[in-house]
């Protein structure tokens, strides 16, 4: 066998590093984290009542900053884990020109009311019926966290629980920037 | 004159009680056509003309609306991928990087017939004094003997 | 107790498979028969030990305890008994056990059979079936480890994924685990005749019944999975070309290309370094599948879990392919042989060309699959490659291998005469035409259809003709028609249960094609009392009432359907199901098979009253040819399988010339 076969043979079980290597990049990747096209753009406005009633609005809130937050009674734990700290950060910055808004998608009335009651949210929540909000804002699970600022632009997304630290971290950033 | 606004006011009383099909005019099969290109995003596989979940209901729903609003369907697909990105559609546009996909496949199917064309004309060229018919060798022997046997009664 | 047990039980048989795949392949390296019977007896205690812990793992989920994570998170209370039993293997731990206890199962039958008659290849044979069942054996003791204790106990368990609630549960599977570890014994002989350096046709002869019985297996499994995605999923389909699912067709497709390229080994001793490339081609793909399910690289439906166990896998299938092909390059002198053809009308090129087709298929598949990873690694974006991709590049190749499936049981080897080719496909051909024409006359208008109808036709025709002439032949000595068939079929069981399988994939094909055709479907709110209609089907909302079952609770309605001429047809009651371990209710669809047409169910949304409901409506035409070819595959299987008739004469009777 020539020398140039005998060095091409080896040529076989190297053809197969380049699939594997593709594969082991996939360990780096989150099929299910696909980051959001509206990042940067302005938000889809949306007009809900709310479970108290009350007529909320985007357009209203112009000004301020806003956070939208989706959410569901049966978003077993992480809705739960992310409640208290929602309301934390309304507390806190309530009179700071922020707005907090959740947002409730593919619920029942009852269960989600029991929800709010059991966190005590004093801040507006509304139902989405027909999930337009949801994809207007391109909602693929529950929680979801958007970041508006004081122009309409949608500037962050928080996929899963959030926490303490990133409300914090986002809305102080998003507050520091001129009107 | 008033019984016919009493039929029309029915009419409509009805048709808003079944929502989300709000609008009679949407065609079904068009609904079903552009759901079947876009991705259940909760799903991992299953298009959104398919899938049973309540997101895909409610994307349906959504489909119908901007049907009977007088979007047309690459409207409606544009205003999905606006929202999700590339990602909510099936299958990637035929553009780009994404080229690669559609025609890899083709081109590979093309190569490999060239090889095996390539391949059986290596192996029917005969080198030069073989004789036309071979010396039946130990296989064809033993094929001969198995198949003498079977015409056996 | 249970765990520590258990988990004991695990770890004494990964090191009797460790030590026995070393003796193993020191016995054959040494000619050390005292370290092969050492190894032997290992492999009986690798099985024997992995069946304990089988039992036990269904004794702790009979009786409830909880102590072990692992009932913890699959079982109830509520959980019926056969479900418990089945939740073995109905999360990633336990489907482990599952294919390792097969693989050991699969070893001791090798032992039996083989030690005494392949002296030469039997030991590395039997090292690489053990050093695999390590693996596995290893990916139960360190990264997946069904025996891990739960403290503190808790009172109930998290119960079944209520997906997995079904007879498709219980064999889909089993089915498709005994087909994906079959192919782990030709992929063994295939390493053993490597590294020996006997590399003829001995290994195939030997597997060629483990090839076909795994390639059924592997069928079957699929066609369950089919089956249970149908009526369990509630979207209607039976495959959605979800990644684990082409996971599990790419080895059915180069499992399929090998069967047909060993026929071409076996009478022509061609293509030797194909098939090796074949086998090794195989065997990781069922690797890749079962890494696919496990790492959550890719999203599926399918995937079990994410974490470190992803990477064992990996690591693993990198040993096996860069081991293997690497063998293959060290021996690829003695594989090298002189490939003659004598033409290309042969059924030589049929079956390149049919190899051809059904490796780009498994390409393409592959390719559509790792696009999504391939397209983020390169341009940072994310894509989806689905039905749509998938459904546009395999069509044109799977009709091909329909054309090739007629072409290749009636053309001559070595060369077709122009008789030969008249004598076997002008009929068959025209029947094929007259086929597509009728078709087109009783209103089909796709083009596509039309083409897949006429190819069925001509196929189908092939395969009566064959059948019709042989036996008629066999009637010359006086059978009847009956007899004259079945004693054909049995005296060339190989040949004629081929044709079975054939045809058994033909009458899948027609399900196929007529169902993506012809199906319908619609949706629609409609109050209590008030009728949708659909493809003559009168639907009417009677009923929706809530029941309270074993583990969960579900809202039921009733809805009566009748016929294009106002008969009364069924009463169909879909439901949707609410698990309290479950985030969103599961559709319960409901649906009366037929032999065209299916009527199918779903109950989407509806008001707590009662009053109006949403539901979906389907028409799946030609979908129940699927089972039924699959059932035609399974007889053609077994007649392949069979044991060869014994030859009456073994010695040349001297007064018939051997024909030239």
């Amino acid at each position: 066998m020539s020398a140039r076969s005998r060095a091409l043979r080896w040529a076989i079980p190297l053809a197969v590093v380049p699939v594997l290597a593709l594969l082991a990049y996939g360990f780096r990747t989150d099929p299910r984290d696909i980051p959001s096209p509206l990042v940067g753009k302005p938000a889809a406005t949306f007009a809900l009542t709310t479970f108290d009633g009350e007529p909320v609005s985007l357009d209203a809130l112009r000004g301020k900053v806003v956070v939208v937050n989706f959410w569901a009674s049966w978003c077993i734990p992480a809705c739960y884990d992310e409640a208290p700290s929602l309301e934390r950060a309304w507390q806190a910055y309530r009179d700071r020109g922020v707005a907090l808004v959740g947002i409730n998608i593919q619920d029942k009335e009852e269960p989600a009311r029991r929800f709010l009651d059991r966190f005590g949210h004093t801040f507006p929540n509304a139902p989405d019926p027909a999930g337009r909000v949801s994809v207007d804002y391109g909602v693929y699970g529950v929680p979801e966290t958007f970041f508006i600022d004081r122009q309409g632009r949608v500037r962050f997304k928080h996929v899963g629980a959030v926490t303490d630290e990133i409300l914090t971290e986002q809305i102080d950033r998003l507050l520091a920037e001129p009107a | 004159m008033s019984r016919a606004l009493v039929r029309a006011l029915l009419l409509v009383g009805t048709l808003a009680a079944a929502s989300p099909l709000a609008s009679a005019t949407v065609d079904e099969n068009t609904v079903h056509e552009i759901g079947a290109q876009l991705r259940c995003v909760v799903c991992q596989s299953l298009s959104v003309a398919d899938s049973p979940s309540e997101t895909a209901n409610q994307m349906r729903g959504i489909i119908r609306e901007r049907l009977a609003a007088g979007d047309s369907p690459e409207q409606v697909k544009a205003y999905f991928v606006e929202k999700y990105g590339l990602w909510i559609l099936l299958a990637p546009p035929r553009e780009g990087f994404n080229l690669l996909v559609w025609v890899v496949p083709f081109a590979g199917l093309a190569a490999g017939l060239v090889l095996v064309i390539l391949l059986m004309r290596r192996w029917t060229r005969r080198p030069a004094g073989a004789s036309t018919e071979p010396a039946p060798d130990d296989a064809m022997r033993a094929r001969i003997r198995r198949e003498m046997a079977e015409r056996e009664p | 107790m249970t765990p520590e047990l258990g988990y004991a039980l695990t770890v004494g048989a990964l090191v009797l498979a460790v030590y026995g795949a070393g003796a193993a392949g020191l016995s054959g390296f040494r000619d050390r028969p005292d370290l092969r019977l050492s190894s032997e007896r290992a492999a009986i205690g690798v099985w024997v030990l992995i069946t304990a812990c089988m039992l036990l793992l269904i004794y702790a989920f009979l009786t409830f305890d909880f102590s072990v994570r692992y009932v913890a998170n699959n079982t109830n209370r509520g959980t019926p008994f056969y479900y418990r039993i089945t939740a073995l293997w109905g999360a990633l731990e336990g489907s482990i056990i599952l294919w390792a206890w097969m693989l050991s199962l699969y070893t001791l039958i090798l032992v039996g059979r083989y030690r005494r008659t392949q002296p030469q290849l039997y030991p590395w044979a039997l090292a690489v079936m053990l050093g695999i069942a390590s693996f596995f054996l290893l990916v139960m003791t360190v990264p997946a480890p069904p025996f891990e204790r739960l403290s503190p106990i808790p009172a109930d368990g998290r119960g079944l994924n209520p997906l997995l609630e079904d007879s498709g549960m219980i064999t889909h599977p089993v089915a498709l685990y005994l087909g994906f570890t079959g192919f782990t014994v030709p992929f063994a002989f295939a390493m053993a005749a490597l590294i020996v350096g006997r590399t003829g046709d001995e290994w195939i002869t030997i597997t060629r019944r483990w090839t076909i019985v795994a390639w059924y297996f592997l069928s079957l499994g699929l066609l369950i999975g089919g089956w249970w995605s149908y009526h369990v999923l509630g979207w209607g389909g039976y495959w959605a070309w979800d990644p684990v699912e082409n996971a599990a067709f790419m080895p059915w497709l180069t499992a399929t290309a090998f069967l047909h390229s060993v026929m071409i080994q076996e009478r022509r001793r061609m293509l030797k370094l194909w098939n090796l490339t074949l086998i090794i081609l195989t065997f990781s793909l069922t690797l890749f599948g079962t890494f696919l399910t496990r790492s959550g690289i890719i999203g599926s439906v399918h995937a079990f879990t994410q974490g470190s166990i992803g990477i064992f896998f990996l690591v693993f299938l990198a040993v096996v392919m860069l081991g293997a092909f690497s063998l293959l390059a060290w021996r690829l002198e003695r594989l090298r042989a002189r490939s003659e053809l004598d033409s290309i009308l042969s059924r030589e090129s049929a079956f390149l060309l049919n190899n051809l087709f059904l490796v780009a298929a498994a390409f393409t598949v592959f390719f559509g699959t790792v696009f999504p990873l391939l397209s983020e690694a390169v341009k940072g974006q994310k894509v989806s490659v689905g039905a749509p991709f998938f459904n546009l590049v395999n069509i044109p190749i799977f009709l091909a291998l329909i054309f090739l499936m007629g072409v290749g049981p009636l053309i001559a080897w070595r060369r077709a005469s122009a008789e030969n080719l008249r004598r076997n496909f002008l009929l068959p051909v025209a029947i094929g035409v007259v086929g597509a024409a009728l078709c087109r006359a009783f209103g089909v208008g796709n083009l596509l259809v039309l083409l897949c109808m006429g190819l069925v036709a001509f196929v189908a025709a092939t395969i009566a003709l064959d059948f019709w002439r042989a036996a008629r032949a066999r009637r010359r000595t006086g059978d009847g028609w009956l007899d004259a068939t079945w004693g054909l079929a049995l005296r060339q069981n190989r040949r004629y249960g081929g044709f079975v399988v054939h045809l058994g994939i033909l009458v899948i094909a027609l399900g196929v094609a007529g169902s993506q055709a012809w199906s319908t479907q619609t949706e629609a709110t409609i109050n209590r009392g008030e009728t949708v209609e659909l493809a003559g089907y009168t639907i009417r909302f009677d009923d929706l009432q809530p029941v309270e079952e074993s583990n969960h609770f579900k809202v039921v309605g009733t809805f009566s359907v009748s016929d294009h001429r106002g008969r009364p047809y069924t009463v169909l009651t879909p439901a949707k199901k609410f698990y309290p371990q479950e985030q969103t209710p599961i559709a319960a669809v409901d649906y009366r098979l037929g032999f065209v047409e299916d009527l199918y169910l779903v109950l989407g949304d509806f008001a707590r009253d009662g009053s109006h409901a949403t539901i979906k409506i389907q028409i799946n035409r030609m979908v129940s040819w699927l089972w039924i070819g699959g059932f035609i595959l399974t007889l053609g299987a077994a007649l392949a399988i069979g044991p060869e008739p014994r030859r009456t004469a073994a010695r040349p009777r001297p007064d018939h010339a051997v024909v030239a």
